[in-house]
């Protein structure tokens, strides 16, 4: 059973993304998924701690920590340094992506999508780093 | 409003992920209409603040980040309409925010009114009204206008200061806006760091705001640290003040707490790159923050890192919808017609509370497996049937004050307070006042009083009905109430307190007040009521006549009132709540509306009585006292029964007649009166036997019985025996009512029978 941890602080976007990802069609297709939710930057630190992640699916705009904060942190924190970073937000302008993928985000989903979007989204990310996995020690791993 | 639902909806459904599916669309909702709310609130401390001509940055961006929410779960959920105003919206109150527009009057009349949109929109969305499209088309045009005149933004420097570089890159426009306006102000910048315990952050968190708050603004949070620890988080938070860095040491003082002066550089190695505008413009310097790009990819095996699904279209025109279903159309309004009835039925509850429910749980499956064990034991004969006695008794305590905990802490959390209805309504005053040229305050009392949510979200649209009713027929114009010695500014207080197991709400108005004479004139006039009766009835009564179906105090109807409405519905919707609404008024100084509610629909406590060998229950919330009935003080005046208690005179009424029963031996038996009270209207019910008190929980008699009047329902008594539940509020309106009361001594038994036809069915 794969992990995802959701920071989100929308409590309906939160129940939509877990209805995709733990949803039949993403179980039949990429196998099981548990979704753990974060209403905030502050509730993802604290459950950051109890990874590991298959991937990390974060917003952009929340109150005081904000989705880019919470990456970058992330991106340093030796435990997470290599999970998958999913980035959910409305932001969708080029220089916003630009700046979630140069923090270290791996992928950037605008908001709205559909749940298909979620879901190709979610496995690639998770496929590759499995398929890493698989090959040895990941080449990318500083 | 039928839209086909997106292609990918069913996809979602089609694998039997309908339950998530469902759960995530009601989510929406319930979120959307708490937002919708939050935003109406917000709207109305800027508004306070605009009069005072201030500017409060904070709800700007509160509205700013509700509408944005709102934005994303619309397109999320495949409200399209809705994602569009808002998207409108959001850019306007983002010209708003970072000071490119100025707040004006003018601008807030936009946003209350998108206020009300959004609330239609759901409504439209859920199933319940045709989309106002017009209306969202005029607004939306209305806020492009707004928008073209924004001044060009100001660009200041951030430079001065000794920041981290990365900083910018994870800044969102509004911190960063907040930085540049705070540096702009001559402001100083701190460092705050401090690690909290995980376990104790969420209130540590509020105490550090509530400590900075009146020293200066928290521009970010940035978390540090490893993130391997799961005991503490330490954070760097960054602050702009104008004070000295030992007042604010003194002042934001804790164990794990420093704070530190963000020097200013000198100017020549301000590095250019941080001048612009927009830092993300700049490319985000690569020495921080994350590793390079490349390597960040996991497994490594991609250059680029996955950028997915930005493609432009999918804004509007693949809008995703969760299959929003529009069956279970609220009981919505006519058309045109503005209800403020939330469309979602959930109260959020406090996790605590629910922790003692839980706590009650097992203390009864504690209950359950000694009633177990004790069922072994007497089925083994290890238990002798005088010891099985007490221990039964026993059990029976127990699960009873269980019982009671269990009850009580459902009903706690059934109930929220008034205040959930009244902030609707300072919107709603706000708005017909102005557009009514008419200058009204609401001073509202009481906004914290609880009541069962059911309650509330029935009480909304009545309660709008009043006050829209205080504003047209009862303030006068400023010129008017000068003329007459008032203040210019006219007042509507809404006060709400508990009194006993009720809630009391009144409407009261300082304007121009009913004249009972040209009311009753004006009654006849309509045929509402007959000359003669007019001549009989009390100014109290004739003014009760404002409730009659097709009454209007007014010659003219404006716009306001003359949207279908009348006063009659109030009634009738608060009577279905089990309450009364009373109304008194005074030439010159004003109207006064009072509303006497049920604390709660869910479980009551009653009287049961037997009249014709037949069980009925009387709320004991409407019980003032049983007697024993002494026909010796029984007389008749005007064909109606009154009963002396005490030296006072009580009307009666004989059930067992007005129900049209079979009656029994007449003449040597007891009887007993139950005098019931209503508001201040009270009437003795003349019953066979007191039966005793019961907790018992109403149940509806159902659709072909729903006609049915002076019940409010029925409740099953666990001995298989069934009673209805008498609708005081209504038998003494039916009873009392001066019209009926000629009438009443003559009910055949026939007549009556068609009118309670439960009673012939039960």
């Amino acid at each position: 059973m794969r992990r995802v941890l959701v920071a989100e602080d929308s409590v309906s976007a939160r129940a939509f993304v877990r209805a995709v990802l733990e949803g039949p069609e993403f179980a039949s297709r990429s196998g099981g998924c548990e979704v753990l939710e974060a209403s905030s930057g502050f509730d993802a630190m604290r459950l950051l701690p109890r990874g590991p992640y298959d991937l990390i699916i974060t917003d952009i705009n929340m109150t005081d920590i904000n989705g880019l904060e919470l990456i970058r942190f992330i991106r340093k924190s030796a435990h997470h340094a290599t999970t998958p970073l999913l980035v959910i937000s409305t932001l969708r302008g080029e220089q916003d992506v630009e700046r979630g993928l140069a923090l270290g985000a791996n992928g950037y989903l605008g908001k709205p999508f559909t749940p298909e979007q979620l879901r190709e989204a979610c496995e690639r990310l998770m496929g590759d780093r499995e398929r890493a996995r698989a090959s040895g020690p990941p080449a990318g791993r500083p | 409003m039928a839209r086909p639902l997106a292609g990918h909806s069913a996809m979602l459904e089609g694998g039997g992920g309908r339950e998530g599916a469902d759960k995530a669309r009601d989510e929406f909702f319930s979120e959307a209409q708490e937002l919708i709310d939050v935003l109406g609130r917000d709207l109305l401390v800027l508004d306070e603040a605009l009069k005072k001509g201030q500017f409060d940055a904070e709800s700007i961006n509160d509205v700013f980040r509700g509408v944005h929410t709102l934005k994303g779960l619309a397109g999320l959920f495949g409200a399209t309409r809705m994602a569009g105003l808002s998207h409108q919206l959001e850019d306007a109150l983002d010209d708003l925010r970072l000071g490119r527009i100025e707040l004006t009057a003018a601008v807030l009349d936009l946003l209350f009114k998108a206020v009300s949109l959004y609330t239609r929109l759901l409504t439209a969305e859920k199933g319940g009204l045709a989309e106002p499209a017009q209306e969202v088309e005029e607004l939306l045009s209305a806020l492009g206008q707004v928008s073209a005149r924004r001044a060009g933004a100001t660009a200041g420097t951030v430079a001065q200061y000794d920041l981290d570089p990365g900083l910018f890159g994870v800044l969102t426009e509004y911190e960063e806006h907040r930085l540049r306006t705070t540096i702009q102000q001559g402001l100083q910048l701190y460092r705050i760091r401090v690690r909290f315990s995980l376990a104790t952050i969420d209130s540590a968190l509020d105490e550090l705001k509530a400590a900075v708050r009146p020293h200066g603004e928290i521009i970010t949070y940035l978390p540090t640290g490893s993130g391997t620890d799961a005991e503490t988080i330490d954070l760097e938070i960054l602050m702009a003040s104008a004070e000295a860095s030992e007042g604010l040491r003194e002042a934001i003082q804790g164990p794990n707490v420093s704070i530190e002066e963000v020097p200013r550089r000198s100017s020549s190695s301000a590095r250019p790159s941080l001048l612009a505008p927009r830092p993300a413009e700049a490319p985000v310097p690569k020495e921080f923050g994350a590793p390079p790009v490349q390597s960040a990819s996991p497994g490594g095996d991609r250059a680029r890192p996955t950028f997915l699904g930005i493609a432009p279209q999918s804004a509007a025109a693949g809008a995703s919808s969760m299959g929003l279903s529009r069956a279970a159309a609220p009981r919505a309004a006519g058309p045109g017609e503005i209800s403020l009835r939330s469309i979602t039925q959930t109260v959020r509850v406090d996790i605590r509370k629910l922790d003692r429910l839980m706590t009650i749980v097992g203390e009864l499956a504690i209950v359950k497996t000694a009633i177990a064990k004790l069922s072994e034991r007497a089925r083994t004969r290890a238990i002798g049937p005088r010891e099985l006695a007490l221990e039964l008794q026993r059990l029976n305590r127990t699960f009873d004050r269980h019982l009671a905990q269990m009850q009580g802490g459902i009903l706690e959390v059934r109930m929220v307070p008034l205040g959930q209805a009244f902030d609707k309504l300072a919107r709603i005053v706000r708005q017909i006042s102005r557009e009514h040229a008419k200058e009204v305050r609401l001073v509202v009392t009481g906004a914290e009083t609880e009541i069962d949510k059911l309650i509330v979200e029935e009480l909304s649209d009545p309660l709008m009905h009043m006050i829209r009713n205080a504003i047209d027929h009862g303030i006068e114009s400023g010129e008017d109430r000068l003329r007459v010695g008032k203040p210019p500014i006219g007042t509507i207080a809404l006060n709400a307190f508990q009194k006993a197991n009720h809630v009391v709400i009144e409407v009261e108005d300082d304007g121009a007040g009913m004249d009972p004479a040209a009311l009753a004139a004006e009654a006849v006039r309509r045929g509402v009521v007959s000359a003669d009766e007019a001549k009989a009835m009390t100014s109290r009564d004739v003014v009760a006549l404002v409730f009659m179906p097709g009454f209007t105090t007014k010659q003219v109807a404006t716009d306001l009132s003359g949207r279908g409405v009348g006063l009659d519905v109030v009634k009738t919707n608060i009577s279905k709540l089990g309450g009364v609404v009373d109304i008194t008024s005074e030439i010159g100084i004003g109207t006064k509306m009072t509303i006497t509610l049920p604390i709660t629909l869910a479980i009551i406590n009653v009287l049961l009585v037997e009249i014709g060998a037949r069980l009925f229950a009387i709320p004991l919330a409407n019980v003032d006292e049983a007697i024993a009935l002494d026909e010796t003080q029984v007389r008749a005046i005007e064909s109606r029964e009154v009963l002396t208690v005490r030296g006072a005179s009580l009307p009666i009424a004989r059930l067992e007649r007005l129900f049209g029963m079979q009656r029994l031996q007449v003449g040597s038996r007891r009887a007993f009166v139950v005098i019931a009270q209503v508001a201040d209207r009270r009437l003795g019910l003349v019953v066979d036997e007191l039966v005793g008190q019961r907790d018992i929980v109403i149940k509806p008699l159902g659709k072909s019985l729903s006609g049915t009047r002076g019940f409010a329902g029925a409740t099953e008594l666990g001995d298989q025996r069934v009673a209805l539940v008498i609708d005081v509020a209504a038998l003494i309106e039916e009873v009392l009512a001066s019209a009926e009361t000629r009438r009443l001594a003559q009910i055949e038994s026939d007549e009556s029978s068609r009118r309670y036809p439960a009673l012939r069915r039960a």
